[in-house]
């Protein structure tokens, strides 16, 4: 039966996410974003409230909440500062992706320190200067030894490539065809032969970096494999899948956050001697984006309780993504129009949101990408639905 | 949290989606010229239980949720706008303002007769120079002695041809405005109460749509629904309502549109491949989808508060107004995947798109609902 209620679980790890977020990284936030760099201080008091390991059994360290508490928490983190909300996401998604593919002994070697922000953050490895969108054509590969695997070839965009301790890396292990013969590998950021490069200039998550990878002869034991050879892909679907909910909701917050600031804004900025709020013009553009939000959330929250209960969700996670992401890119533009020049300017934070929130119709997956993944499952599932 | 259907609400919308494959998708199109609906399909859909969906056994309804009823007004829809719009504004607004405002007499006279079918109601707000406005409503009622007189012209009445019953409101206090209005159950054959012109539309053309005028109406004093000088605030709650069932019905259509679309585009072949296999055709259809998705939600979210017994009036208010547009651009998109033949009557798209542009006019414009909505401006915007 539809409920749209929440447990008392979410409820209190939301509040929880929600209380940190405004009293320690909404203040944080601008001053972040201009001078960049990387917030470990932010990271590690939200690995001590439990938020690096929000869908993690307790006996890994987690909180265990599930992913629609998750999905909370994101909101509200992204709310006051998306950089370091796309930190505690990915470090989330590389916990979760070891709970689902690792073995015993990778699983306590590992998830507890991430949780307890051993290793600061997670990373993933997948993108290369070749293979955006298209992973198969993947050049870094790792070859078999006598004590496990060597790993040589360079990645790209890898969001806390600067800081991450863990990294999962994919490579090829064979050739094809298509993503047939990629494998995924755990390799710690200290790994010898492993080179961070330079943080990318970004538009917007300045406080989050973003950076190659070089991997030159990177020696890993047989204990970095993770999941099966050669069929690295489904770990990398599976953190795409779930981390596409966590960039809905980053970019959900972002909007959520913008339409806020321009509510205030309008009731308070007064123009023809009343406050701009009393005209159409500006209630229209915060009414429509309320309505599309209110729908990006929904389309969360229903990806999200399809994961929860172990239910095929790629098609409503990809739904969620594109909705969610170009409808608060149009909040926060909407957002700007409504302060007018201040809105332009560094003064108030809604030229930051709109910033923060471009990224999320690129990465994770594009907005094309996204659109692709759903024709093609609204067309299987047409056909199956047809057939019967 | 639960993004599921019970199954007795599977169960209902199967059942009424074989009705449609069986008995409407067909004859629909004849509707449409006809400018009517056949009695015998309105006589089916009663024997299905979906002319008093929500009213409770008691009265003779089916006492379904709300959100099974819009599963219903969704699923009729994706077949026929009209047949849809006929069933929702019957159950959501005549039927449902006499048992949300009747007493015990007046819901025992009324709901059994329009729950079975037996008889269609219709139900009178919009007047010519009183639309969005409630406020300017001109037809009155005064009292004479055991006899409210009733004097004025309603327009845009569904059902107000074909329908035994008519909710209407009056004033009963012009210098109260929307505060002195008051509502009336109207019978067919009151001397004084006819039926003005019919009223020729663009879409939505075999859902009766009618002037209803009133020259001295006498109305007996037990026909006053509700308390006199309250009905604006009642009205108030059924167009809160009546939005949940335009949402449907927005989702259905936009629907209806798209399967269309997707089971044309692996047929039809253009430069050796189906159209199916082009990205500018997989585009527009993953933004339906995405899109019917995301005005389904807020659709069903709003019912289910509705369900629950809490406020649903600003969800009400997204769900009308996201579901209005979201509909309005898969039709028109689906005419554009079916290229020319989407353009003629031989396929069911041009109607769908007439039918749609309805949902963005029909229970309150895309603006009012922007209205509603901008009243939260001073409140909290969104429970997210």
């Amino acid at each position: 039966m539809f409920d749209f209620s929440e447990t008392e679980t979410q409820a209190m790890i939301r509040d929880s996410a929600r209380s940190f977020a405004e009293q320690v990284l909404a203040p944080r936030a601008a001053e972040l974003d201009r001078t960049g760099g990387f917030p470990d201080k932010s990271l590690s008091q939200a690995a001590q409230l439990g938020l690096l390991g929000v869908n993690v059994p307790e006996r890994l360290g987690g909180v265990e909440a599930g992913v629609i508490a998750y999905s909370h928490v994101v909101i509200e983190l992204a709310k006051a500062c998306a950089s370091t909300t796309v930190a505690v996401c990915v470090s989330n998604m590389v916990a979760e992706v070891i709970c689902s593919f690792g073995t015993v002994e990778q699983q306590q070697e590992h998830v507890p320190k991430l949780c307890a922000g051993a290793y600061k953050v997670g990373g993933f490895a997948l993108s290369e200067p070749g293979a955006g969108s298209d992973p198969s054509s993947m050049r870094t590969r790792a070859r078999p030894t006598d004590h496990g695997w060597v790993i040589d070839g360079s990645k790209l965009w890898i969001t806390s490539g600067s800081d991450a301790g863990l990294f999962v890396v994919w490579a090829r292990t064979s050739d094809g065809p298509g993503t047939h013969g990629i494998t995924a590998f755990l390799v710690r950021g200290d790994a010898p032969g492993l080179r961070r490069g330079k943080p990318e200039h970004k538009m917007g998550l300045c406080g989050s970096t973003t950076t190659p990878l070089e991997l030159s002869d990177v020696e890993v034991g047989r204990d970095a494999l993770l999941g099966q050879v050669d069929k690295g892909f489904r770990v990398a679907m599976m953190a795409l899948d779930g981390g596409r909910i966590g960039v809905a909701s980053q970019a959900l917050g972002v909007g959520l956050a913008a339409v806020e600031s321009a509510r205030r804004y309008a009731l308070d900025r007064r123009q023809f001697g009343a406050p701009i709020a009393n005209f159409q013009a500006i209630q229209w553009m915060l009414a429509d984006s309320a309505a599309e939000l209110e729908a990006a959330r929904l389309l969360i929250l229903r990806a999200a309780w399809l994961k929860e209960n172990s239910r095929a969700f790629t098609r409503e996670a990809s739904m969620a993504k594109l909705f969610a992401s170009e409808r608060a890119c149009r909040a926060c533009d909407r957002a700007i129009q409504i302060h007018g020049g201040y809105g332009y300017t560094r003064e108030f934070p809604v030229e930051r949101y709109f910033r923060d929130a471009r990224v999320a119709m690129i990465y994770e997956g594009t907005s094309e990408i996204q659109r692709m993944v759903i024709a093609r499952e609204v067309a299987r599932r047409f056909q199956r639905a047809g057939a019967s | 949290m639960d993004f599921s259907l019970t199954d007795d609400e599977q169960l209902l919308r199967a059942n009424v989606r074989a009705f449609c494959r069986a008995e409407v998708a067909e004859q629909a199109k004849q509707w449409d010229e006809d400018e009517r609906l056949p009695e015998h399909i309105l006589r089916k859909v009663a024997d299905m239980g979906l002319m008093g969906m929500q009213v409770p056994e008691q009265y003779g309804g089916a006492g379904v949720s709300a959100v099974a009823s819009a599963c219903v007004i969704e699923e009729l829809a994706a077949t026929d706008g009209s047949l849809a719009l006929t069933v929702a504004s019957h159950n959501a607004l005549c039927t449902g303002h006499i048992f949300l405002a009747g007493n015990e007499q007046q819901r025992h006279k009324y709901l059994p007769e329009l729950c079975s079918g037996r008889a269609l109601g219709a139900w009178g707000l919009t007047e010519p120079g009183s639309g969005s406005d409630a406020a300017g409503a001109r037809t009155t009622a005064v009292r004479r002695g055991e006899r409210w007189i009733l004097n004025g012209s309603k327009t845009f009445i569904t059902q107000g041809s074909i329908g035994k019953y008519a909710v209407v409101i009056a004033s009963t206090d012009p210098s109260k405005k929307q505060h002195g209005l008051t509502a009336f159950v109207l019978e067919r054959g009151m001397p004084g109460f006819s039926v003005g012109k019919k009223i020729e539309k663009l879409g939505m053309r075999a859902s009766d749509t009618v002037e209803l005028v009133f020259e001295d109406v006498e109305v007996p004093l037990e026909n006053q629904l509700g308390e006199q000088n309250r009905g604006f605030v009642d009205t108030l709650q059924i167009l809160d309502r009546g939005r949940i069932g335009i949402a449907a019905l927005a989702c259905g259509l936009g629907r209806g549109a798209m399967d269309a679309s997707i089971a044309y585009a692996r047929e039809r072949k253009q430069f050796g491949q189906p159209l199916a296999a082009f990205q500018a055709i997989q585009w527009k259809i993953a933004n339906m989808a995405t899109e019917l998705d995301a005005a389904w939600l807020l659709t069903v979210c709003a019912a289910a508060l509705r369900d629950q017994s809490k406020p649903f009036t600003f969800e009400a208010a997204k769900a009308k107004l996201y579901s209005a547009q979201a509909a309005m651009r898969a039709c028109n998109e689906a005419v554009q995947i079916h290229g020319g033949y989407g353009y003629t009557r031989e396929f069911p798209l041009e109607r769908a798109l007439r039918d749609a542009k309805l949902c963005e006019i029909g229970e309150g414009t895309n603006e009012i609902q922007r209205l509603v909505l901008s009243r939260a401006i001073s409140q909290r915007f969104s429970r997210a």
